[in-house]
């Protein structure tokens, strides 16, 4: 075990606008932090709220949901519903003392490559300077 | 009351406007009362209505019972005010068929926890209790105990503001006068206002003690997927071990789930054999749904339940780029 910590991020991206912007980052050679883990899911309203918070428990340190902006959902309204869950999920977290600022959620379409890496720098920047998830000492992971 | 009941249960299956009706009767220990069935007139007798009778009946429409629902049978079903809004969620949900529904609304001033009242006599064994308008008498063997109601009431009832059914078909008696509780959540508030470290700590605690014998997900009317993900296999999305954090994310997974669709009928904690305040954290969903998109679950016929509707131009503070 080194001493440095490499943040781990979930990051569960919409298959129709976040991972394609992934892929557009990835082929126009623009370089993100290797601390995110992209899982691919039809639409940012797949995920449950159970993924998120599996993962949290579970020890990643973060976790970030990307979808399409609103009105540009693939199902014409999947994205609405992440939002209001989103809301939801992460007034949970603050009354359960987990921080909730672990848990983003960022619309990024397919044509923005940048903004995904700018996402990602941002977020792994902020995981790395709150330090690792501190559910990992309150829990036996 | 319970003979205006029974006259009714009569009259319907005599008019045959229903083939089976679901109620509570008399339960095998004192302070209990049990779903039945009836499927003919002359039973209506066994019907009971009092605070006793906490089972939200709605369940049987789904779940186990699910071949009920889709036969043509036309069903009477005996409800409370928390009962009534399940079979709201369940009309909006489409659940159930409407027109094969018979609901009968009785007016609620409150069901007892028999957990509270076992407390309150440090757990002796109870042989006979009676109720009167606010206070009820337990008996055993050798003592003779008075309790005043409201320190007995489920914790669902005690901020209660829809005693009766929103829906209903017959009303037995008149309808119970709201209360009109200004302040719902007033619980909700006080665990708010701990500071962060507590509020981890108690949720801690209280879940630290789940056995996870899923009582609370089986007596719960919004809980009624043909498979929970706690028992899918593949994937597996929890352990099933009674470790802390496959509980957590059971329960934050099951309260999620039923997010905006809970119609807070204290269920979940009178079937829980651990004690645990499963509404709590139900309750403060509630609210935050309640302030940010002004819905309560199980009132209108009408509406979407909050999580599966939305508006375009909502507030979105919380999302950064």
């Amino acid at each position: 075990m080194g001493k440095t910590f490499n943040p781990k991020i979930t990051a569960f991206l919409c298959k129709w606008c976040s991972y394609t912007g992934a892929d557009l980052a990835g082929t126009s050679r623009l370089q993100y932090p290797t601390a995110i883990i992209p899982i691919k899911v039809m639409c940012s309203s797949r995920v449950d709220p159970v993924f998120l918070i599996r993962a949290f428990l579970k020890g990643a340190d973060g976790v970030l949901i990307g979808g399409c902006h609103p009105g540009d959902c693939h199902y014409e309204s999947g994205n609405y519903h992440t939002r209001r869950r989103f809301a939801i999920l992460q007034s949970i977290f603050d009354s359960l003392n987990l921080e909730k600022d672990r848990l983003r959620l960022s619309w990024i379409s397919a044509s923005e490559g940048p903004k995904f890496a700018r996402v990602c720098n941002e977020f792994t920047d902020k995981i790395q300077k709150m330090g690792p998830n501190p559910t990992r000492k309150n829990m036996f992971i | 009351m319970v003979k205006a009941l029974r006259e009714e249960v009569k009259r319907l299956f005599e008019e045959k406007k229903v083939d089976l009706v679901i109620g509570w009767g008399k339960g095998s220990l004192p302070m209990t009362a049990t779903p039945i069935f009836i499927n003919k007139a002359e039973d209506a007798e066994r019907l009971i209505w009092d605070e006793t009778c906490s089972n939200n009946l709605a369940v049987y429409l789904t779940k186990d019972k699910r071949q009920l629902v889709k036969t043509d049978q036309k069903i009477g079903i005996v409800v409370k005010g928390c009962d009534g809004r399940s079979l709201v969620l369940y009309a909006v949900e489409n659940q159930i068929q409407r027109e094969n529904l018979v609901i009968i609304g009785v007016p609620c001033a409150g069901v007892i926890d028999k957990k509270k009242v076992l407390k309150h006599i440090e757990g002796k064994e109870v042989l006979s209790a009676s109720f009167e308008a606010d206070r009820m008498t337990v008996e055993g063997r050798g003592f003779k105990t008075e309790i005043a109601k409201c320190d007995v009431l489920s914790d669902s009832c005690l901020n209660c503001n829809h005693p009766n059914a929103p829906v209903f078909d017959v009303f037995i008696g008149e309808p119970r006068k709201s209360d009109s509780v200004e302040d719902v959540y007033p619980d909700v508030e006080a665990f708010e206002k701990l500071d962060s470290e507590a509020r981890w700590k108690t949720m801690v605690e209280a879940y630290s003690k789940c056995i996870r014998c899923y009582a609370c997900r089986n007596v719960c009317p919004s809980c009624y997927c043909t498979e929970c993900f706690v028992d899918q296999n593949d994937p597996q999305w929890i352990g099933k071990s009674p470790e802390i954090t496959d509980t957590l994310i059971f329960h934050l997974g099951r309260n999620l789930h039923v997010a905006g669709r809970c119609v807070e009928c204290g269920a979940c904690e009178r079937a829980c054999p651990a004690d645990i305040d499963l509404l709590k954290l139900n309750r403060k969903i509630s609210k935050e749904i309640l302030e940010r998109f002004n819905f309560t679950a199980g009132l209108d016929i009408n509406e979407k339940p909050a999580l599966a509707s939305f508006c375009e131009n909502e507030k979105q503070d919380f999302i950064m780029g």
